[in-house]
């Protein structure tokens, strides 16, 4: 050792709690570059989620069913209040609206082909119906969105279901922007929007603004599709009492509830990390505003955001969900994160599963990207494979779990069926705590 | 030409809008119709996909002949919000007011509006073109992509805002111009196309040369930070 | 998120026809509002005389809630409506009758007073609202009408608009506003008193309280494009006339008619198809953040 003997231990680099490394590579780039952080993907803080709920399993006061020999089915049926033809699910797990544009159109086509396999929809998203997605999905819903991009009376009429989408749980208030890089000369079309520019979308409908104009805007809709097709509306986790109160009293027959935890294609970090509900927190407040006007099942629900398993999605329908959609974990599914593209996700500055940048449109997965050679990557067939065996597994799993609690279809899961692990879980969906019969609140403060 | 000559009439105090828009969308209607008492009721002759003449005899509420494909529809009244919303084809011919957001986001055909149009008029609107003989109000021609808009008359505050490759033309005064719209000079082109416009939409007393063209400087095309002001 | 409905009459050989026609309009709004309605009618104003409503009078009380008001106000003479009385009294003896309706409990509420204002309002279909309280059969010289689909509030009756907040005032609103707890804790806090969670009460409130500063109403409607905030087309009814303002965005629809012989105002033009010489009416749409106002000659 040749220090001195005399000199005191020095200090350890100590980094601060609040200024973290994420938090101060921020600030620096937001001075070096003048503009938000724009980025794809949902929020990645910690959040209470389903993961802070059990099942409780059947055993002498309860009895279980046996695995794979006795029936539990899956079935669930959407849009029975006004339509004249409803939708028919095999599973309770649909794919959540997503664009082409945001996502190649090999990306569309896998998703169609893998929900069509196992008999669940597909959902459109801003950016118009493309003939490829509305072939291979034998259920397709439409999106309705505030920018109309690719907005077609025919692909209206040539819809299974209509959603009318009011907020993303990701953004619910905001708007969208799809950055120049990803308005490819087919985007461009569909959209009538100048190649290369940034796309940006609105916060709210061009032509109608709250419920009692919602009202007039839905029975629009059923009078040009011959109040065929359910109508759908979608709004992101926030105020989910009132919200889903008024779009059922505006005539919707399904409401799609989406949680902060649920991704984007484009958004400032500040929105998908600031603003929102975490799903956990919504679904029960949801329900709640459906029971006090008597429609709970008879207006269908479905959660998204953040749904991963089969035991999200049983979690998800015992606290009152009639079905889930998934985002973020198909795209996983057909490839996105993979670990094969260590190499090109460094060149991007990244590493797997932290990959973000869905906006630049450079996916090496062919996901979220319009670069021909980028999407041919991703081969829609196999990718629809993909998807259809990740689909049947979430199933499986949400079958094991209800089987182990007794019921013959995933619909009798009910909310005395959970245990909270944690105070925030049990105050958020009044599940008692693991271990009482306690919530907080309830007896009163 | 002959099947025209009947006179097909629906009169909303004896019959619904679900009856209306069923027998206009069905595949044997033909000819021109009539609609009696429509007395503000919306989505009437909505979702219409044949080249019928449908003449709308009083005032329409909401969306009337909303998402429009190649019928001639006539309203005899005012309008109420958003006429002619994403229409794709044919025409719509509002004799008297339109309300707000006339035109949003239609994709093709031609609007005439002989009274005034509300706030937003052609927002987000994708292609059509739309004249207004009166004057438009606040945020008219916001996030136009496409087609053209024409203002007898005068525009309220922010015509243009965010505007992407739509033609404006108003030939009064503009209260104010929104984010990302200029006067820009009026083409050969340009000049072309507006007196088509006119002469379709009817109006001959207004010579397309007292017309002054706006449209969108494309500053807000590709982020930059000099611009966030205007975001 | 409502329908809205007014009517001023400008000939007075309409005012016989006040209630059936606001009582129409109402009835076309009830899409827009099914939950619960609510009505002002102005009109009988006599010299020296104030009108006080009241409302959650169940019949067996009639006779106690009768015989208080007539203790403190001899010459006091009631109509009753359904759950709602209508006391005529004195202006001197106003404060006292009101004080005693204030303190009657048995869920008896104070509704609205001042020369000509009667205000009604409850749970339910507009139409049943309306035939509850005879609005039909009533005539005065301008009505205010409002059909409510609750938002963030509960529907209740309290919850029901018009909210009259100072003497013969009212307000109806559509739309939502964005800032109205902060203004209600500032208002609180220079002693208003609120009834309901309802963004709507707290505009009527801020008004109220800026025409007690001495402004009038137009000051007061022009003020409050800076101070409130959201979405908002609002109706502003007031002993000689009414009021309408719409917020700088104006999502929410408002349409009006101008004759000879009345003004009408709505949220949607159905609303009027059923009004006298409708078809040769002015129509037009109230612009942005323009204070519109009708006044009956004093």
């Amino acid at each position: 050792m040749s220090q001195n003997k005399n000199s005191p231990p020095r200090t350890a680099p100590r980094f601060s709690a609040t200024f973290d490394v994420n938090t101060i590579s921020e600030i620096q780039r937001a001075a070096a570059t003048g503009i938000y952080d724009i980025r794809g993907a949902g929020t990645k803080r910690k959040l209470p989620h389903f993961d802070d709920l059990l099942f409780l399993g059947a055993s002498v006061s309860r009895y279980p069913l046996e695995g794979y020999r006795e029936r539990c089915d899956t079935d669930v049926v959407l849009g029975t209040r006004f339509a004249k033809k409803p939708i028919r699910l095999k599973t309770p797990v649909t794919i959540a609206g997503m664009s082409f544009g945001a996502l190649s159109a090999q990306a569309k086509e896998a998703l169609g082909r893998g929900a069509s396999a196992v008999g669940t929809s597909t959902t459109t998203g801003d950016g118009g119906m493309t003939p490829e997605e509305r072939g291979h999905s034998s259920t397709l819903v439409y999106q309705y969105l505030p920018s109309r991009y690719g907005m077609n009376p025919d692909d209206l009429r040539r819809a299974d279901a209509i959603e009318v989408v009011v907020g993303q749980g990701a953004k619910p208030g905001g708007g969208g922007m799809l950055l120049g890089q990803k308005i490819s000369p087919r985007v461009a079309k569909m959209r009538n929007l100048p190649e290369g520019i940034d796309q940006r979308s609105a916060c709210r409908h061009p032509d109608w603004t709250g419920p009692d104009d919602l009202e007039i805007k839905i029975e629009e809709l059923r009078e040009i599709t011959n109040w065929e097709k359910p109508i759908y509306v979608k709004v992101g986790a926030s105020r989910p009492y009132y919200d889903v109160s008024l779009a059922v009293k505006a005539g919707a027959d399904v409401i799609v509830l989406d949680g902060m935890q649920g991704g984007t294609a484009a958004t400032q970090e500040v929105f998908i990390e600031h603003v929102g509900l975490p799903i956990l927190s919504a679904i029960r407040s949801a329900v709640q505003a459906l029971q006090d006007l008597g429609l709970h099942r008879q207006v269908q629900l479905i959660v998204s955001g953040g749904i991963r398993s089969g035991a999200d999605m049983a979690k998800a329908l015992a606290l009152g969900a009639d079905a889930v959609a998934i985002g973020t974990a198909a795209l996983i599914a057909l490839g996105d994160q993979s670990p094969d593209l260590a190499a090109e996700y460094a060149k991007l500055g990244t590493v797997p599963g932290a990959y973000d940048d869905w906006q630049e449109g450079r996916d090496p997965a062919g996901i979220t990207t319009q670069d021909p050679e980028l999407a041919a990557r991703l081969d829609p067939i196999l990718g629809g494979r993909r998807i259809a065996n990740y689909l049947s597994v979430m199933t499986m799993e949400a079958q094991a779990i209800a089987r182990a609690c007794g019921k013959s279809h995933l619909h009798n899961l009910e909310p005395e069926d959970l245990v909270s692990l944690t105070m925030e879980a049990a105050a958020m969906t009044k599940i008692p705590l693991a271990g009482t019969d306690w919530y907080p609140g309830k007896g009163g403060f | 030409m002959s099947a025209t000559l009947e006179k097909q009439v629906i009169d909303l105090h004896t019959s619904t809008v679900r009856v209306l828009n069923s027998t206009l969308q069905s595949e044997d209607a033909t000819g021109a119709w009539t609609i009696l008492h429509p007395e503000g009721r919306h989505s009437l002759a909505v979702g219409l996909t044949a080249p019928l003449d449908v003449t709308i005899d009083g005032q329409a509420g909401y969306y009337a002949a909303g998402m429009n494909q190649r019928a001639n529809v006539v309203i005899k009244g005012n309008a109420g919000p958003g006429v002619a919303e994403n229409m794709m084809s044919g025409s719509v011919h509002v004799e008297g007011n339109a309300s707000m957001a006339a035109g949003a986001t239609a994709q093709g055909g031609l609007l005439v509006i002989d009274g005034d149009a509300g706030a937003r008029c052609g927002i987000s609107m994708k292609g059509v073109s739309i004249v207004v003989r009166g004057s438009v109000g606040h945020m008219s021609g916001f996030m136009a992509q496409s087609g053209n808009l024409v203002v007898c008359g005068d525009a309220g505050e922010a015509l243009g805002d965010s505007l992407y490759e739509a033609r404006l033309f108003v030939r009064g005064t503009v209260k104010s111009l929104g984010a990302d719209c200029e006067e820009k000079k009026m083409t050969d082109e340009d000049l072309a196309i507006l007196k088509d416009l006119l002469k379709e939409a009817g109006i001959t007393d207004y010579p397309a040369e007292s017309f002054r063209r706006y449209g969108s400087a494309r500053r807000l095309y590709n982020f930059n930070v000099d611009n966030a002001s205007a975001y | 998120m409502c329908g809205i409905v007014g009517l001023f009459l400008k000939n007075p050989r309409l005012q016989p026809q006040l209630g059936a026609l606001t009582a129409q309009m109402l009835k076309t709004m009830t899409e827009r509002g099914p939950d619960s309605a609510g009505f002002a009618v102005y009109g009988g104003a006599q010299h020296g005389q104030s009108k006080i409503t009241v409302r959650g009078l169940e019949e067996s009380q009639r006779k106690d809630f009768e015989a208080g008001v007539l203790a403190v106000s001899q010459k006091a003479t009631f109509v009753f409506r359904d759950d709602h009385a209508i006391i005529t009294c004195s202006d001197e003896a106003e404060p006292a009758v009101r004080a005693f309706v204030e303190g009657f409990g048995h869920g008896v509420v104070f509704v609205s007073s001042g020369d000509s204002i009667e205000l009604y309002k409850g749970v339910g279909l507009p139409e049943d609202v309306a035939a509850r309280f005879g609005l039909s059969e009533m005539t005065g010289t301008h009505a205010i009408g409002h059909t409510r689909m609750a938002t963030e509030s509960a529907v209740t009756t309290a919850g029901a608009h018009p909210f009259s907040t100072g003497p013969d005032q009212c307000l109806v609103h559509n739309g939502s506003l964005s800032n109205h707890n902060t203004l209600r804790r500032q208002l609180v806090r220079d002693g208003l008193s609120f009834e309901t969670e309802n963004d709507s009460e707290v505009a009527a409130g801020y008004l109220s309280w800026r025409l007690s500063k001495g402004e009038r109403l137009d000051e007061a409607l022009t003020a409050s494009l800076s101070d409130l905030d959201g979405f908002y087309t609002f109706v502003v009814g007031t002993r000689d006339g009414f009021a309408v303002l719409r917020d700088p965005v104006a999502c929410k629809p408002a349409v009006m008619a101008e004759t000879e012989d009345y003004v009408a105002f709505a949220s949607e033009y159905r609303a009027f198809a059923g009004l006298p010489g409708i078809e040769k009416a002015t129509v037009f749409e109230p612009e942005p953040q323009r204070v519109y106002h009708w006044e009956h000659a004093a």
